[in-house]
């Protein structure tokens, strides 16, 4: 055995978990094992710039990292989070366009990443991976079109301050606190719309965020968004 | 007593994602297990919740008419 052959069965190992290599023998693992790069970021490090062109598909081997969009005004929409195993970057490899996000680690993260060229010999080589990165795309274009649709079509903001009213309580306890995932669930949206939502809300002078407390400090100028969507 | 992010220690999977996220250091793992540490620090930024992929942790909102 060569001393480099337990790092491999290390990388092959995990190959076999990130989403555009699953279903691949041991064996087409090991010829991609040379076209990996590792890299190691600090949390907070920011890996790709929306608007600069990128060469790369990056998977995560371990940690996670925020995609995000920034507003004219430096407003920050987070996208989406990925998590391990899976896979970003790969929109601008493959239409060779800039990127349509910025990507920045949420915490220490370890990424594989793969260069343009290399991806496109390991897709002609290997039939399996092209239904992976179908499969995989076609997810990304199901998060994305949720989204637009949050974005362009339903007053989420509206919705939310209607939610806002129902729970809101005296501050004695009496009510139940939501969490901003169960807003999401009830108001019919993505997580990643709430905190914009309240941000929005709160810079209406609607609402004060104070910690864990939704402060309604203009109860009529919410009755009045809540009842735009009634 | 000041309010702290609530755990559910049989959701969390010992990742240590929040524990990495967390910029006031309220969280630990102690042997694989998450706990929290009440700290006046944790300004409710909901990072931890938004990157434990399990649920197990979370951060709810009291909402209160001024
Ligand atoms: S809400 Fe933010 S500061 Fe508080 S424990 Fe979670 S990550 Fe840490
Ligand atoms: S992120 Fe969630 S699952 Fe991971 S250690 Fe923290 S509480 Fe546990």
């Amino acid at each position: 055995m060569s001393p480099g052959s337990g790092i491999m069965a290390a990388e092959i190992e995990i190959l076999k978990s990130i989403s555009y290599f699953s279903g691949l023998s041991t064996e087409e693992l090991n010829s991609i094992t040379k076209f990996i790069s590792k890299k190691t970021t600090e949390r907070g490090e920011i890996i790709l710039l929306e608007g600069e062109p990128s060469v790369e598909v990056y998977f995560i081997v371990s940690g996670a990292v925020k995609l995000f969009k920034t507003s004219a005004e430096g407003k920050e929409q987070i996208l989406n989070i990925v998590r391990q195993w899976e896979s970003f970057g790969d929109v601008a490899v493959f239409d060779g366009a800039l990127n349509p996000a910025g990507a920045q680690a949420m915490v220490p993260t370890m990424l594989y990443s793969i260069r343009r060229n290399d991806i496109e010999a390991i897709l002609r080589e290997h039939p399996q991976v092209s239904r992976n990165v179908i499969q995989v795309l076609v997810s990304q274009v199901r998060h994305s079109m949720s989204l637009v649709e949050d974005l362009s079509f339903k007053h989420v903001i509206d919705r939310v301050a209607k939610i806002l009213l129902e729970y809101a309580g005296d501050g004695s306890g009496n009510r139940p606190r939501l969490t901003q995932q169960e807003m999401a669930a009830m108001v019919g949206t993505a997580r990643e719309m709430i905190g914009r939502s309240l941000k929005s809300l709160e810079e209406e002078g609607v609402i004060r965020l104070d910690r864990h407390r939704v402060v309604i400090t203009d109860n009529e100028a919410l009755k009045e968004l809540a009842g735009a969507n009634a | 007593m000041l309010d702290m992010p609530r755990i559910e220690i049989e959701k969390c999977n010992g990742c240590g994602l929040c524990v990495g996220v967390c910029r006031c250091g309220a969280l630990v793992l102690i042997e694989s297990v998450i706990s929290i540490i009440t700290t006046y620090e944790c300004h409710w930024c909901t990072d931890c919740e938004l990157i434990c992929p399990t649920g197990a942790i979370t951060c709810p909102f009291e909402i209160v008419i001024e």
